[in-house]
This record gives C-alpha cells, sequence and structure tokens, in this order.
C-alpha cells in the first residue's frame, strides 16, 4: 500500500530517441489509475521503468517515499501482470502462483495459505495442479494474477492483461478486476490502448502521446473537459467531431453551419468538437439547427448513428433508433451547444 | 468443428472405387510404398551385419546371412564372447565409455552456460565474441593437433601426466573444445527463442540469474539439449581420428573405434567376429538415440504466453 510518483522521468534510448518525455504523475494509495494511449505513446515504457525492468535516463520514480531508480526489481514490493500472462509452462498452476514466495524463502506452510487463498478468490482451486497448457485463456489471466496477489504487493502493475481474451471474458474481467481492486485495498496501476477499459475501470486516467503526458484527470474530466484535440479524439467512441471555423463576436462559423460559443473567444481560426450525442434530432433551439446530408447508417438497437456531410465537413450524429434516415436523404439537426469544445488551429489546446 | 465436420460427411462421402478416391487412394499407396522400400533397402546391410554377427565362419563362408533366417537354425554366441574375451573389446567398450560420457557431459554444461549469457546477460562485445566463437566452426580439426599435442605434452608435465598425450582428460578436454562452437550456437539459438517475458517475470518474481537458469530455461529447454547429447554422444562415440591422436592404440585406453580398425587389419580373415565387433559398437548409440528420443516434445513451451 503506497502511492507511486513519477518525478520528471525520461526515458532516452539513444540521443534522438525518446520514448517518455519529462513524465510527471502522482498516483495515491489504493489508486486505480489507467495509463492509456495509441500504442508507441511510451505508457508500457513508463510501467517498465517502475517494474525495474527499464532503467531510468532522468528524474525519479517513488513508490511511497522510497526513490526505487536504482532498486533491482525484486526489491521493489510490486507485482505485474504481463499482457502474455508468461506463465511458467512446466510448473503446475500452484507451482506457478507459489514460485514468487518460494524466491523469498516463505514457510511452507505460509505459501501453502497464501496460494490457496488466491485460488479460492479467483475461482481456481479445480485446477491447482494442471499445467497452464491444460487451462483456457481466461483461466490463464487468472492464474497471472493469483500470482500477483499472492505476494501481497505494494503496487500492482497491469500491462494491457485483457488484450488476448474474447470481448465477452473482457467485460467480464474487467468488473472482476474492479472487485480485486476493492477487496485488495492497493494501488493498481493499469496500462491500456483501449479507451473504453480505461474509462470504466480507471479512479484516474493519465493519458500519453508520443511519449507525452496529455491529461490526468477522473473519467469524467477527461470526458467534458479534455485538454487538447488529441485527448477529445481519443476518448469517446465514435470519436468526437471536428469541424474546422472561424470564430467571431462569440460566434463560430464553419463551412456548413455557424453556432454561438457559451463564452465568448478572440477572433481566431480553430477546430470546434462536439461529440455525436450533442449533434441529435431534437430541435430546441432554431439557431442551432443544421442541415446534414447522410452518407451512413449504422443502427446498433439502442442508439443509430448517421455518418454524413454538413456542409464541406464529415460528422456523425446520434439520433433516435426510431427514426426513419434512408441513405441520400437530408436530416435537420439540432446541436447541444452546451457543450461546446473549441481548440486553437495551432497549439490544438483547448480554448473554451 | 473439424471433428463435426467430418461426421457429417461421413455418410455421403464417395465410394473407394470413385475416380477421385480412387486416384488420390494409388498416390496414397504409392507413397507408402516408396518409403517402406527406401527404408528396406537401407536395413538390408545392418540386419545382413546382425544376423551374421551369430553365425560361424563355416556358415558364413557357405551360404548368404539370409539362408540363415530359414530353419534349420544354427544361430551362435561364440562370435560375441570371443571378440569381447580373446581379442579384448570388453575393455575397449568400457573405454569408448569411459571417452565419451564425459566428453558428452562436459561440453553440454558449458556449453548451456554459456548460451544462456550469450542470449540472456549483457556484457561488452557479447556479439563479437559469439561470432568468433560461431566462426571457429569452419577450423579443421587436423590444424590443431600439432598446437594442442605439445599443449597436452606441457600440461602432462605440469600435472604429473595426469593431463598428458595418451590420458582420458585430454581427450575429454580435446573433445570439449571441438565439441563447443557448435553446441553453444544451437543451444543460444534455441535460449534466444524463449520468451523475455518469462525472464523478466521471474526478475520480478525474485529469481536472480542461477535460479532462472536452474528453474526455468533448463526444464524447458529439454529438447534442445536432448539433442545436443545425441549430437556430442554420436560425434564422441564414432571419433576415431581424436582418438588415435590423442589417446594413441595402447590396449588400456583405445576406445571401440580404435579398437575395430586394428581388428579388420588383424582379422582380415575372421570375418565373423568383425561383425560382432561392429554391431556391438552400433547398439549403444541407438540405445542412446531412443531413450532420449521422448524427450523431443513438441510445444513444451504451450501454454506459457500465448492466449
Amino acid at each position: 500500500m503506497a502511492s507511486v510518483t513519477f518525478d520528471h522521468v525520461v526515458k532516452r534510448y539513444t540521443a534522438d530517441v525518446t520514448v517518455v518525455k519529462d513524465f510527471n504523475v502522482e498516483i495515491k494509495d489504493k489508486e486505480f489509475m489507467v495509463l492509456v494511449g495509441p500504442s508507441g505513446c511510451g505508457k508500457s515504457t513508463a510501467l517498465r521503468m517502475l517494474a525495474g525492468l527499464e532503467s531510468i535516463t532522468e528524474g525519479a520514480i517513488r513508490i511511497g517515499d522510497r526513490v526505487v531508480n536504482n532498486l533491482p526489481a525484486k526489491d521493489r514490493d510490486i507485482a505485474m501482470v504481463f499482457q502474455s500472462y508468461a506463465l511458467y509452462p512446466h510448473m503446475s498452476v500452484y507451482d506457478n502462483m507459489a514460485f514468487p514466495l518460494q524466491m523469498k524463502k516463505t514457510p511452507k506452510a505460509e505459501i501453502d495459505r497464501r496460494v490457496k487463498d488466491a485460488s479460492r478468490i479467483l475461482g481456481l482451486d479445480n485446477f491447482l495442479q494442471r499445467k497452464p497448457r491444460a487451462l483456457s485463456g481466461g483461466q490463464r489471466q487468472r492464474v497471472a494474477l493469483g500470482r500477483a496477489i499472492v505476494r501481497n504487493p505494494q503496487v500492482f502493475l497491469l500491462d494491457e492483461p485483457l488484450s488476448n481474451l474474447d470481448a465477452k471474458l473482457r467485460g467480464q474481467t474487467r468488473i472482476e478486476l474492479q472487485k480485486l481492486h476493492r477487496d485488495l485495498e492497493t494501488t493498481f496501476i493499469y496500462v491500456t490502448h483501449d479507451q473504453v477499459e480505461a474509462m470504466t475501470m480507471g479512479d484516474r486516467i493519465a493519458l500519453m502521446y508520443d511519449g507525452v503526458l496529455q491529461q490526468v484527470g477522473t473519467p469524467g474530466d477527461i470526458y467534458d473537459k479534455p485538454a487538447n484535440l488529441f485527448v477529445a479524439g481519443f476518448i469517446g467512441s465514435p470519436t468526437m467531431n471536428f469541424v474546422p471555423v472561424t470564430t467571431s463576436n462569440g460566434t463560430a462559423k464553419a463551412s456548413g453551419f455557424s453556432v454561438k460559443l457559451p463564452k465568448p473567444v478572440g477572433e481566431t481560426t480553430g477546430v470546434l468538437g462536439f461529440r455525436p450525442e450533442t449533434l441529435t434530432d431534437r430541435i430546441t433551439d432554431a439557431e442551432s439547427a443544421l442541415e446534414m446530408k447522410v452518407d451512413v447508417v449504422e443502427r446498433l438497437g439502442s442508439d443509430q448513428f448517421l455518418y454524413g456531410t454538413v456542409g464541406g465537413d464529415q460528422v456523425t450524429a446520434r439520433v433516435d433508433p426510431r427514426l426513419a434516415v434512408a441513405v441520400g436523404d437530408s436530416v435537420r439537426l439540432g446541436l447541444d451547444t452546451r457543450t461546446l469544445h473549441l481548440f486553437d488551429a495551432k497549439s490544438e489546446k483547448a480554448l473554451l | 468443428m473439424s471433428v463435426a465436420q467430418e461426421r457429417l460427411s461421413a455418410p455421403v462421402a464417395k465410394a473407394w472405387y470413385a475416380p477421385e478416391q480412387l486416384t488420390e487412394r494409388i498416390s496414397g499407396l504409392a507413397l507408402h510404398v516408396a518409403i517402406i522400400g527406401i527404408t528396406v533397402a537401407w536395413l538390408v546391410p545392418t540386419v545382413g551385419l546382425f544376423v551374421s554377427s551369430f553365425r560361424s565362419l563355416g556358415d558364413i563362408q557357405a551360404s548368404g546371412w539370409w539362408s540363415a533366417l530359414s530353419p534349420p537354425f544354427r544361430f551362435t554366441l561364440d562370435n560375441y564372447s570371443s571378440v569381447i574375451q580373446t581379442n579384448g573389446l570388453g575393455t575397449a567398450l568400457l573405454n569408448s565409455f569411459m571417452i565419451t560420457i564425459p566428453a558428452t557431459i562436459i561440453p553440454t554444461t558449458i556449453a548451456a552456460f554459456a548460451a544462456y549469457a550469450f542470449s540472456w546477460m549483457r556484457f561488452p562485445f557479447r556479439n563479437w565474441i559469439f561470432l568468433a566463437l560461431v566462426g571457429l566452426l569452419v577450423v579443421p580439426l587436423q590444424v590443431t593437433f600439432i598446437p594442442l599435442l605439445s599443449m597436452f605434452r606441457a600440461l602432462g608435465d605440469m600435472t604429473g601426466g595426469f593431463i598428458g598425450n595418451g590420458t582420458f582428460p585430454a581427450v575429454w578436454l580435446a573433445h570439449t573444445g571441438y565439441g563447443l562452437p557448435f553446441s553453444i550456437y544451437l543451444l543460444s539459438n534455441f535460449f534466444r527463442a524463449l520468451p523475455s517475458d518469462l525472464f523478466e517475470s521471474a526478475e520480478i518474481d525474485g529469481a536472480g540469474t542461477l535460479t532462472v537458469f536452474f528453474r526455468i530455461i533448463l526444464p524447458l529447454s529439454v529438447p534442445a539439449l536432448a539433442s545436443l547429447v545425441i549430437f556430442q554422444f554420436l560425434w564422441v562415440w564414432n571419433d576415431l581420428l581424436v582418438a588415435l591422436i590423442y589417446l594413441g592404440g595402447t590396449e588400456q585406453v583405445a576406445p571401440l573405434t580404435v579398437k575395430i580398425t586394428s581388428l579388420v587389419n588383424s582379422l582380415g580373415q575372421g570375418y565373423q567376429l568383425l561383425t560382432a565387433a561392429a554391431f556391438l559398437s552400433m547398439i549403444v548409440p541407438l540405445i542412446v538415440f531412443f531413450s532420449l528420443q521422448r524427450f523431443f516434445v513438441r510445444g513444451i513451451l504451450a501454454g506459457s504466453v500465448k492466449g
């Protein structure tokens, strides 16, 4: 049980290959922190530096009050679950879970107790004598979790632990992991490229791109107040609509429509962002209504997404699933102007 | 899935005499005939040798070995007993074991440690040293004889004759040296293919370098180690040149290969004894091969790192 601090951490492989740039984040004790970003953004490297599998080029990583930069992995009191599970294929499930304890020279009776405890929590009781090859993907994943649990570590590191599971099992395991986090009352640091996992599991999310931390906040914060264009586009599905606009007198003018901005902004060119769910068939205000030419209709049962153009810009709308729309139609839609985002054209930072 | 499909398609399968089924059957049959034919052709000399080794000289000279396979049976163990007792093949067999077993174990052990270092430890010039080592594979044995012989003479003087020319330790060392480049190369390639996640996981779990080696790498490398042991054993067992150079032909130290060569010279006429001797030298590698064969496990890594 401990907090984790990344203090101006840099990872550089060669002079011009820097994969993590000035990374600062403080993860609180018992927090479920998700590091999310597209592949190659440095999130796994950040985790591996914390685990002790990669050296730290600059800066300091602290677990609790202790700087761990030069501490070997085994002394950091952490446990890690790998994307590939990395089970020892020649050992039984029991031996896989007992291995880290054997390394610490834990007494046999204590090992037995902890392994049995963990296997009960994870529902692996009946598989303890099996080899990993005789287990399903989900069971292997649980063995990997069990191997981490038995150590009773201060910090749990999970590197994309769900990406090898099928969609249904992934949803289930997501819930189980959250339960596990609650029961163990330990700091969890979870790396993923999947924004759905990040949104559903994290107490807070740290979003990285190109080695740079973009934003840290609760899922709600990041969804409602993205700090820049990248964050806005990465979180949310379907992605946020982005329309180039010019602003003047508190109004943003796009190629096909113009809207009044909730807050006054100086004269500038920028990118207007609004999520598909704010563009609907409910027209509350005739001023912010716009005309969309529909190219693709996607019916999901609970929702209906329309993909089309407004003026010269591609946009997506979420409308009532009962609304009858055909490809090629022109529909009149209302834009909820309360949750508009505006990003600077050059810096891509949020202006609203 | 495929099982279900087979079951479904079984009742509607075409009769065996349908044209396409027939060609399939004929080509399958041809394949089997070819395989069995080649196998038999390959085995005949060995079987002939085996049968002859149980026949007396008179019989061998009177009729072909195949006639012994029909009654009246007149097999005898005399060849074996006389070759082992009077011709000293028993000692030679023992010498062969004395040479081969250490000359297999020593290089395999060293190679396993070295290969671990080359594939998973970081040290300066690692790749260059490895490259140089693999380069040694092309050095012909013969160019090493004179330097090694003079080295062993010096070593013999230093150790009071313990490692000198004509001693077993000298020939162990020689075989170790000759075997190492290939052994390290083979094992490194195998170790390198082990998933790195396993090592990282073990590192976090608190396993040190030696623990990783003994508890993870060795158990997972059993197939590679088994094949290496077979290679090295066969090569040393069948070796004549190295034994002849470093041990010489003295009765107390000469292995089977050296002994049998001398039998060919001295027993040019006693060809029934040679068959027994040859079979004795053949049977050991066969036993080694078949007993290690079960360690060639496919998919030893299954269940480790795949979903």
